[in-house]
């Protein structure tokens, strides 16, 4: 596994530009096969087809940026001790009608052009296809996992095939032979968890804008050289393969699956979308959770702005504001248990009015409560222009539905809320998917924190920001959508 | 992978397009297999399903040219028109020998040939015979003997791209759109196997890409059939 350091401030993130209303990457992610995105001197970098790349200073704004050498198609990285290894195809891709490719590897001790460390070394070449065997020499694809260093490659020609390579070197072990471990896939992907190994590739058809099919399947095998088979244990010698993404939102095409794992049960992945609708249909890098079920990887869902219930996962109370109860009337004639005396009625729902009559107009402080649809139980989420990101999202406003009170976060660790949202960084929120589905909530890292603090349940009915534990459902929050009940 | 296929593709096209002239190839060589080692003639009387019930034994027909730019094209009445067109005399009604010719806008001919694998490669049957390879249709023929008569079955089909099958004459499945070959993918509604000879007729377009498909009939359990045979008479 690659974890990338959750470390990346945005102290820079204010310039941003504004972006698409989609929630997408902001900044311009147009690329085609991004490389597994890599920190490095606190930076995020991924490469793509062609020379070029993108760069990040916080992984949700992503400007042109990086330098490879060797042109060429698809590469991948990986950080082995002090070297980023990097993986790439020259020729093949039916480029001129050929299948001929070879996989190159280089080196560097830095991503950083600006770096004294930066400079490419070359390894060599460490698989090949000869254009008319039933493979073609692409999208080349790394995997460190129990001291092994694997490289999967191949695309729609043929098979997918996997080698090893000396993580010492970045070279072909000696003797290796190519392994078929796939058929009709591409930008194959792997994973290695609770001893599985994950087979990730793109099936479908790519480079036709919005009528590109791709979209990213996945099987497993307990060993690295296969056989992998999916969840309907179809091997994907015979084409199997479980879906992980489609298209979704303004996004159709996805492919080139790439592990963002940022540690803490906190997984992400990148991709590209063939085409972003919101971005005259171009190829853009994009980010989304991954979450994991029953021993599958599968993409979950960066939060979307709407009204919310958001629900403990350690109590099941309810965030709410911390004031006095107010009851709804009802005609109560007859007794609650038996039919209506008079005609069937809707009630309404206890309105906003009714509810803040009572609320102080200063700070409010927040706790959880048994959830009764009250409007000081609802949240809307709506993320912030130009307040920068994280992998994913952008930062977000936490707000009672219906007003300007925001949920902030103060210098001794709690969490209140204060009458108006007034932009600054304690009122600005990440909300992460963690793998399980749940969210992690956290306030926007400021320069004073020693370290993240999440929003947690220290107790039943209190909340609290404190460091987050993954191994705990305090810190685990549910959205549940609320639109339909207003 | 990169946008450059389809550009590629065409290019292949108009290469492949261009061996039309070559007057012979190697498979007419005797004692020669430039199918293999995908591909191996028909030696045996019958041939039974692999492990798995795939029908390895196919008469495949040399590709017909059916220029296509993109597989995104091929939607169901696309593909119905394509592959219901008469190319040759007796197209859904023969079933054709070894090394016979038929008289499409250019001869081609048919070839028994059993696949190695679970699949039929088409991509590498072309290939190898210097035919077209991409923006074609293949035509694909066999005969299924079942000991008995078999009642609530179906026929499992993968391909890529497009393709429609007939069961004894009478249509069961169709893939349509860009597919790409996934065993079981489509599965027909159920359908009878006769007792003796039953004719499995099937028809693959593609455009840009590889091209195979692989077929097994399974039971109304969704086990694969097996006690068949397979013959080309």
């Amino acid at each position: 596994m690659r974890h990338l350091a959750f470390a990346a401030t945005c102290a820079s993130c204010l310039f941003l530009a504004s972006q698409p209303a989609s929630a997408q990457l902001a900044g311009e992610p147009y690329i085609h096969d991004p490389s597994t995105v890599t920190l490095s001197d606190g930076k995020y970098y991924t490469f793509g087809t062609g020379r070029g790349g993108l760069v990040s200073e916080d992984g949700w704004t992503w400007h042109a940026g990086g330098e490879r050498p060797g042109g060429g198609v698809a590469p991948d990285v990986i950080k082995i001790g002090d070297r980023y290894y990097v993986a790439y195809a020259v020729g093949g891709g039916g480029m001129n009608g050929g299948h001929a490719s070879q996989v190159k590897v280089m080196w560097t001790r830095s991503l950083n052009p600006k770096s004294p460390e930066f400079g490419y070394h070359d390894v060599g070449v460490v698989a090949s296809s000869d254009g008319v065997e039933d493979c073609d020499a692409i999208d080349p694809a790394f995997l460190l996992a129990d001291g092994h260093l694997w490289l999967s490659y191949g695309t729609y020609f043929g098979y997918i095939r996997m080698v090893e390579l000396d993580p010492k070197t970045g070279e072909r072990l000696p003797g290796n032979k190519p392994v078929d471990v796939a058929i009709d896939m591409e930008a194959t992907a792997l994973l290695y968890r609770d001893g599985y190994y994950y087979l990730l590739g793109t099936h479908g058809t790519c480079c036709d804008g919005p009528n590109s099919s791709y979209n990213i399947r996945v099987g497993r095998s307990r060993n690295a050289t296969g056989p992998y088979v999916d969840n309907m244990g179809i091997p994907l010698l015979k084409g199997g393969g479980k879906l992980v993404v489609a298209a979704r939102d303004r996004g159709i095409g996805p492919g080139h699956f790439g592990l963002i794992d940022l540690g803490d049960g906190m997984q992400k992945f990148s991709m590209h979308y063939e085409a972003d609708l919101d971005r005259s249909a171009r190829s853009v890098l994009a980010i989304q959770p991954l979450l994991w079920k029953d021993g599958w990887p599968i993409a979950g869902d960066n939060i979307k702005p709407g009204t919310y219930e958001i629900q403990s996962e350690r109590s099941g109370g309810a965030l709410e504001l911390a004031v006095d109860f107010v009851r709804m009337d009802v005609d109560r004639r007859g007794g609650f248990f038996g039919p209506p005396t008079g005609p069937v009625a809707p009630v309404a729902m206890q309105s906003l009015d009714k509810d803040s009559a009572v609320w102080p107009k200063d700070r409010i402080d927040v706790d959880l409560a048994d959830y009764m649809i009250r409007p000081h139980q609802q949240w809307t989420v709506t993320s912030v222009p130009d307040a920068g990101g994280y992998f994913g999202s952008p930062y977000f406003k936490i707000l009672i539905a219906g007003t300007e009170r925001a949920l902030a976060a103060t210098a001794d660790g709690r969490v209140v809320t204060v009458p108006a949202f007034n932009g600054a960084d304690d009122q600005l929120w990440r909300i992460d998917q963690l793998i399980d589905g749940t969210y992690r909530i956290t306030p926007k890292p400021s320069p004073k924190q020693a370290e993240p603090l999440a929003l947690v349940a220290i107790g039943a009915s209190t909340p609290a920001l404190v460091k987050f534990d993954p191994a705990s459902d305090a810190g685990r929050w549910t959205f549940r959508a609320l639109n339909s009940e207003r | 992978m990169i946008d450059v296929r389809r550009a590629a593709s065409m290019f292949s096209i108009a290469i492949s397009a261009s061996c039309l002239a070559v007057p012979a190839f190697a498979a007419d060589v005797p004692g020669s297999n430039a199918l293999g080692p995908l591909f191996e003639p028909v030696t045996s009387p019958t041939k039974a399903p692999d492990a798995d019930g795939f029908l390895q034994r196919w008469l495949l027909l040399e590709p017909i040219v059916k220029p296509n730019r993109s597989n995104a094209g091929f939607t169901p009445s696309y593909v119905r028109q394509a592959l219901t067109t008469q190319y040759f005399p007796g197209q859904l009604t023969i079933v054709p020998r070894d090394g016979k010719t038929v008289a499409a806008a250019q001869p081609l001919r048919w070839h028994a040939l059993d696949s190695s694998l679970f699949d039929v490669k088409l991509f590498n049957f072309a290939q190898a015979l210097q035919k077209p390879t991409y923006g074609v249709i293949f035509w694909a023929v066999t005969v299924v003997n079942s000991p008995r008569e078999m009642n609530g079955v179906r026929l499992a089909v993968g391909s890529n791209s497009a393709s429609m099958w007939w069961v004894n004459g009478k249509e069961a499945a169709g893939l349509f759109g860009d597919r790409r070959m996934v065993m079981d993918d489509v599965v027909s509604q159920p359908l009878t196997l006769h007792k003796g000879k039953n004719i499995i007729r099937g028809a693959v377009i593609n455009g840009p890409g590889l091209s195979d498909f692989c077929v097994r009939f399974v039971g109304p359990d969704g086990q694969p059939v097996r006690d068949l045979s397979i013959d080309l008479r």
